[in-house]
């Protein structure tokens, strides 16, 4: 297929500035039977995040004895993309789950849960690039819903390099047809930006183009973690305002 | 109205005042989870909103005999761990030459005080103390163990309230099972009370509301019954 021209008059292909996000929708608490979940849109990204524990771990040789262990599933649905996806875990889920997982574990303070498990469970329910940003920022939020203990909050989001410009959060055109893919996640605490959790790249890109990137990435990392911020409040908000009326 | 963090928040410079559900890192002191923040001039804390039982020493909890071996019983506490009750921690005289399984079976439901927990969370049960006894009557209440002490109240007043209002036996166990023995109806009406404690625990007022609602539900079920008489 020809590539199509993905920017027209300095703007996006769905009217969005370069350093614009799709529009964001978090909805805290929405399973029961898990300690802490979350659902989240992020444009046509729709994802739900459920966390258990700190539990028992099984099998039991799993188990550590000095820290608790986490476990992060990133699952797509077979309905999540345009042609039917096989369903289980292929190489790409599996590669997705270790570095989401990796970007996890030095947040959330593993020593204080010995011999426990904390299990983090990610499905897609539809795709539009960037799916595994989009997963970390709810997995964080349901984290966060669960009562685990963190030393902050992780917030992600991409950067892609299309038509010769650097442009915030990719959608699917654009990450299919652009030069460059760079997902970046961060640690933010007490909302300052403190270090880099995850970072890939795909494609190509000069060392300046990637520094920029990542400016735009806190940029926009900012935003979603105000969102994140807002979606927890909002469930605690809500039940007063209940009882005022 | 107590403020709402969460984890990474700073919430004091001075690591003197840590409290838990804070963290120091150089100097600084952080929120470790979600919660509400509690300060004093003295200490300052953060209560959890939601989460896990985590066993402490002293802590009085109700569990289930989920496995029994040569020398004592497995018990389900709700929390990420088992806690072991052994035999001879359980009181001697209602021992006498009954097989382990007799005592206490799969299944059953005790009141037991955690003994101890070693570095590696292998937590200990008594039932050596006045208060610990198996459970063969009355309903367990299963709520969030973060809300367990709005249950209890400032120095016991939710339990005076609702032992007060509805003259039911009720055992709290910090674990978040909540013992109750007593009429009927009215066990119905303070499980009910338990579950709006649960959900609108972070909220103030509480128990002025509960009273009220009590009181009110008391009339209906006691009307009820008088026409039925």
């Amino acid at each position: 297929m020809e590539k199509p021209k993905l920017i027209i008059n300095g703007k996006r292909l769905d009217g969005r500035d370069f350093e614009e996000l799709r529009p964001i929708k978090i909805q805290v608490d929405v399973l029961k039977r898990a300690d802490g979940s979350c659902y989240l849109e992020m444009g046509k990204n729709k994802i739900i995040a459920a966390v258990y524990g700190p539990r028992e771990v099984h099998p039991r040789h799993l188990q550590d004895p000095s820290k608790a262990v986490i476990r992060y599933r990133y699952n797509m649905a077979p309905f999540s993309v345009e042609e039917r996806k096989k369903p289980g875990p292929d190489r790409r889920s599996i590669e997705i789950s270790k570095v989401s997982r990796e970007a996890l574990e030095p947040v959330i303070m593993k020593e204080l849960f010995p011999r426990s498990g904390i299990d983090v469970f990610v499905e897609v329910l539809q795709a539009d690039a960037g799916t595994r940003t989009a997963c970390l920022n709810a997995a964080s939020v349901a984290l966060i819903d669960a009562g685990v203990m963190m030393k902050g909050i992780i917030t992600s989001v991409a950067v892609a390099k299309v038509d010769g410009h650097i442009v915030l959060d990719p959608m699917k055109e654009e990450d299919f047809y652009g030069e460059a893919d760079l997902p970046v996640a961060f640690l933010i605490r007490n909302d300052k930006i403190e270090s880099i959790a995850l970072l890939q790249m795909d494609g190509k890109m000069s060392v300046d183009e990637v520094k920029e990137g990542i400016k735009l990435a806190k940029k926009g990392a900012m935003q979603i973690y105000k969102l994140q911020r807002e979606a927890i409040m909002k469930k605690y908000m809500e039940d007063e305002e209940k009882e005022e009326v | 109205m107590r403020r709402i963090v969460m984890p990474g928040d700073l919430i004091a410079k001075n690591p003197k005042v840590a409290g838990y559900g804070t963290y120091v890192e150089k100097g600084k002191v952080y929120a470790k989870y979600l919660g509400l923040l509690d300060e004093n001039d003295t200490s300052i804390r953060v209560i959890p909103l939601k989460g896990r039982y985590i066993p402490f020493p002293g802590d009085v909890v109700i569990g289930i005999v989920r496995e029994i071996s040569a020398n004592g019983w497995l018990v389900d506490i709700y929390s990420p761990y088992k806690a072991f009750l052994p035999v001879t921690e359980y009181p001697e005289n209602s021992l006498k030459n009954k097989k382990i399984n007799e005592v206490l079976d799969i299944g059953d439901v005790i009141v037991a005080k955690i003994l101890n927990i070693d570095p590696k969370m292998k937590v200990t049960l008594t039932m050596k103390d006045k208060i610990c006894k198996p459970i063969r009557v009355g309903r367990v209440v299963v709520i969030n163990p973060a809300r367990v002490p709005r249950v209890i109240g400032k120095k016991g007043s939710m339990i005076k309230l609702l032992k007060g209002e509805l003259g039911i036996q009720i055992v709290v166990g910090q674990n978040g099972l909540i013992w109750i023995n007593g009429d009927k109806k009215k066990l119905n009406i303070a499980e009910e009370a338990i579950h709006i404690i649960e959900k609108e625990a972070h909220t103030e007022g509480l128990t002025d509301r509960i009273t009220e609602f009590i009181k009110s539900r008391k009339g209906e079920v006691c009307g009820e019954a008088e026409v039925n008489n």
